[in-house]
């Protein structure tokens, strides 16, 4: 989960990472009373979960209070990307000399921890890799041994701030210790700002791992879904058990030239309930005109996948086609069920896959 | 090339081995089964034992004396490794919360291989346990896997329908459960059957990688054909693909990739399978694949009819 930046700048503060002055909002009136504690000019950035928000509207400048105030009601009436603005975030504007970049991955492919640094911060890690690759600083951690100095010297050394190199040793450490305690994925500032007081963390991200729920405070009102659902706007709607099949059953209904509506994994040894409640969503969703259900049962049992589907339709009011395709455990019991109330079911997926597409024309 | 030297020496060493076929687990497998008391681990107890896998022990701390089964059950590793000195392999039911400290304790006892079963462990856990089993020379499979079955010598370390299954030529690894399962039907039905199955878990850090199993599979004189069960996020295909390139294909492989129409930024069910900044989609994978020289099927019965192709070519 992406924490917002006012509540990263926060944790960042904590731990001892300089942050410009300033405070969230979420009125015209907090901000009045933030900006007679502030020195202007300043910055107001939008607190939405969008991505390059500046080009977007969604940072801008005040000169004074007055201004401040006009800017800030605009951005308060205002939405960016379908997100209406609801907190702002309000700073003291710093005199930047160079924009650098730092921040801790996990190097899937290396199993470990990797440091990440550029000279060309203030653009997106992406944009880094793909406009300045030759000028990303790697170092791979083991996670046993952690971060240890020289690293954050050397980096500092490569960045060329060799004469601030304690201050950028003691940021990337703290900032290490943020990715370790709080379960990151990803943990950045960016732009880490060079000023002529020393580094400042102008922007600060935080990507929580979503398993890490149980010990993560921030993270505890996220529940977990019963199902894991993503939606893809076509017009045929998808059921599996398991992901991979799930994914794999989306591609074969593009690949015969259909259009997925979505992702739906009920996962491993659901139940009828389970079933219902999964088909009952989709059958809410008015795009889809085919519900494509492909279940290959280990630990999941075809009757009880059966019994699921007929409870849904039986409740529904408008029917879409449904095309099912059941193999495995209980496969007769699951079959016999849907052929009494003339659900075709195919025993091949990519034939049941067709079929739906087909429906679909 | 950054292999777990140590434990795939040892899994190589066929003297060793005497004559048993497929990779990872075998006839000599003895299993150790960790929160065998629990719902699916009493399930997946039952279906393994009933396949023929020599499950001598299970833990569950607090319920030592019982037995599930007819298996009996030790409060803790230690204490079933004194009684069963013969395990070597161990297989994990144990809930998230707790099954790190379950992986600790398998890999402190010095098992050789461990299975982990478990979904949802956090992911700076899953990187810490994988990379100190390293330095304890052992093997991980997992987390969030399906296991490992062996149906030439009808050992299932793992949570497989078991009949879908069938001995044969074809070793599979997989970043999948449903879907390998799906691909292994379809070569049973081809009557190609498979060597070893493998999965290595949805997570974005697992303790084997493709290029690991793949090596192992090089070296099991009974594997003709790999067949690999890719999915989109991270880079564990591209590096496969940059292995085969460097050292060459020594034996024929057929890929499928998951999730050519998985939109950006959003996790497909499993943690690891989300196309995040721009890396880890389904379309860099196949073509960096293909480049190597590796057959990319896009349907699962494709990857059969390809396989067949191949073993009919060969033999």
């Amino acid at each position: 989960m992406k924490i917002e930046e006012y509540a990263a700048r926060e944790i960042f503060k904590e731990h001892g990472i300089p942050v410009p002055k300033g405070g969230v909002v979420s009125s015209l009136e907090e901000l009045e009373d933030l900006t007679s504690t502030l020195k202007f000019p300043l910055v107001l950035k939008a607190q939405v979960p969008v991505a390059s928000r500046g080009k977007k509207g969604g940072i801008v400048f005040a000169e004074d209070r007055r201004d401040a105030l006009e800017k800030a009601r605009h951005l308060f009436s205002s939405s960016i990307d379908g997100f209406p603005v609801r907190s702002i975030l309000v700073v003291e504007k710093v005199d930047v000399l160079k924009e650098l970049y730092i921040g801790y991955v996990i190097d899937r492919g290396e199993r470990k921890v990797a440091l990440l640094a550029s000279p060309y911060g203030g653009m997106d890690l992406e944009e880094i890799s793909r406009e300045h690759p030759d000028t990303i600083i790697k170092y791979l951690l083991d996670p046993l041994v952690g971060l240890k100095d020289y690293m954050a010297r050397n980096v500092a050394f490569k960045l060329g701030i060799k004469s601030l190199s304690k201050q950028f040793t003691s940021i990337a450490k703290a900032l290490y210790d943020i990715f370790i305690k709080y379960d990151c994925e990803l943990a950045e500032i960016n732009p880490l700002a060079l000023t002529n007081e020393g580094l400042i963390a102008l922007d600060t991200r935080m990507i929580i791992d979503d398993n890490a729920a149980l010990r993560q405070p921030l993270l505890q009102e996220e529940k977990r879904r019963e199902f894991a659902y993503v939606d893809l706007g076509g017009n045929i709607g998808i059921i599996g058990n398991g992901a991979g099949l799930t994914m794999a059953t989306m591609d074969i209904v593009a690949h015969f030239g259909g259009k997925p509506a979505n992702f739906l994994d009920i996962g491993g040894g659901a139940r009828a309930d389970k079933v219902e409640r999964a088909l009952k969503k989709l059958l809410k969703n008015p795009r889809i005109k085919v519900v494509l259900i492909n279940i290959l049962g280990g630990i999941t049992r075809c009757d009880e996948v059966a019994r699921g589907i007929l409870t849904a339709l039986e409740e529904a009011e408008k029917i879409p086609a449904i095309v099912v395709r059941l193999k495995g455990t209980h496969e007769e019991e699951g079959k016999k069920m849907l052929a009494e109330k003339g659900i075709e079911v195919f025993e091949d997926m990519e034939e049941a896959a067709r079929k739906a597409v087909e429906l679909c024309r | 090339m950054k292999i777990w030297k140590k434990p795939l020496g040892k899994l190589l060493n066929f003297a060793d081995r005497g004559s048993c076929m497929g990779i990872l687990v075998d006839r000599n497998s003895r299993v150790l089964v960790q929160g065998i008391t629990g719902r699916e681990g009493s399930f997946h107890t039952l279906n393994m034992l009933n396949y023929g896998t020599k499950i001598v022990a299970g833990v569950t701390p607090g319920k030592g004396g019982e037995r599930v089964h007819g298996v009996p059950v030790y409060d803790s590793v230690e204490e079933a490794i004194k009684k069963h000195p013969e395990i070597n392999t161990s297989i994990l039911f144990v809930p998230a919360r707790y099954a790190s400290d379950a992986v600790y304790e398998a890999i402190d006892a010095g098992i050789e291989k461990t299975v982990v079963i478990t979904e949802h462990i956090p992911v700076h856990d899953a990187l810490r346990f994988v990379n100190y089993a390293k330095w304890k020379g052992v093997v991980i499979v997992g987390p969030n896997c399906p296991g490992v079955i062996n149906p030439v010598e009808k050992v299932n370390v793992g949570i497989y329908p078991v009949n879908m299954f069938a001995p044969g030529k074809v070793g599979i690894v997989s970043r999948s459960g449903t879907l390998t399962y799906e691909i292994a039907l379809a070569l049973t039905k081809r009557k190609l059957g498979q060597t070893t199955c493998v999965g290595i878990g949805g997570d974005p850090i697992v303790g084997l990688d493709f290029i690991e199993v793949v090596q192992l599979f090089y070296s099991d004189p009974e594997t003709k054909a790999i067949v690999v069960i890719g999915e989109i996020g991270g880079d564990m295909e591209e590096r496969l693909a940059a292995y085969i390139k460097k050292h060459g294909l020594e034996k024929p492989i057929v890929a499928f990739i998951a999730g050519l129409t998985a939109p950006p930024e959003k996790r497909m069910g499993h943690a690891g399978a989300i196309v995040s900044m721009g890396k880890g989609d389904a379309r860099t994978k196949i073509s960096a694949l293909r480049d190597a020289g590796i057959i990319v099927a896009e349907t699962p019965s494709q990857v059969a009819r390809e396989t067949e192709n191949i073993l009919l070519k060969r033999t």
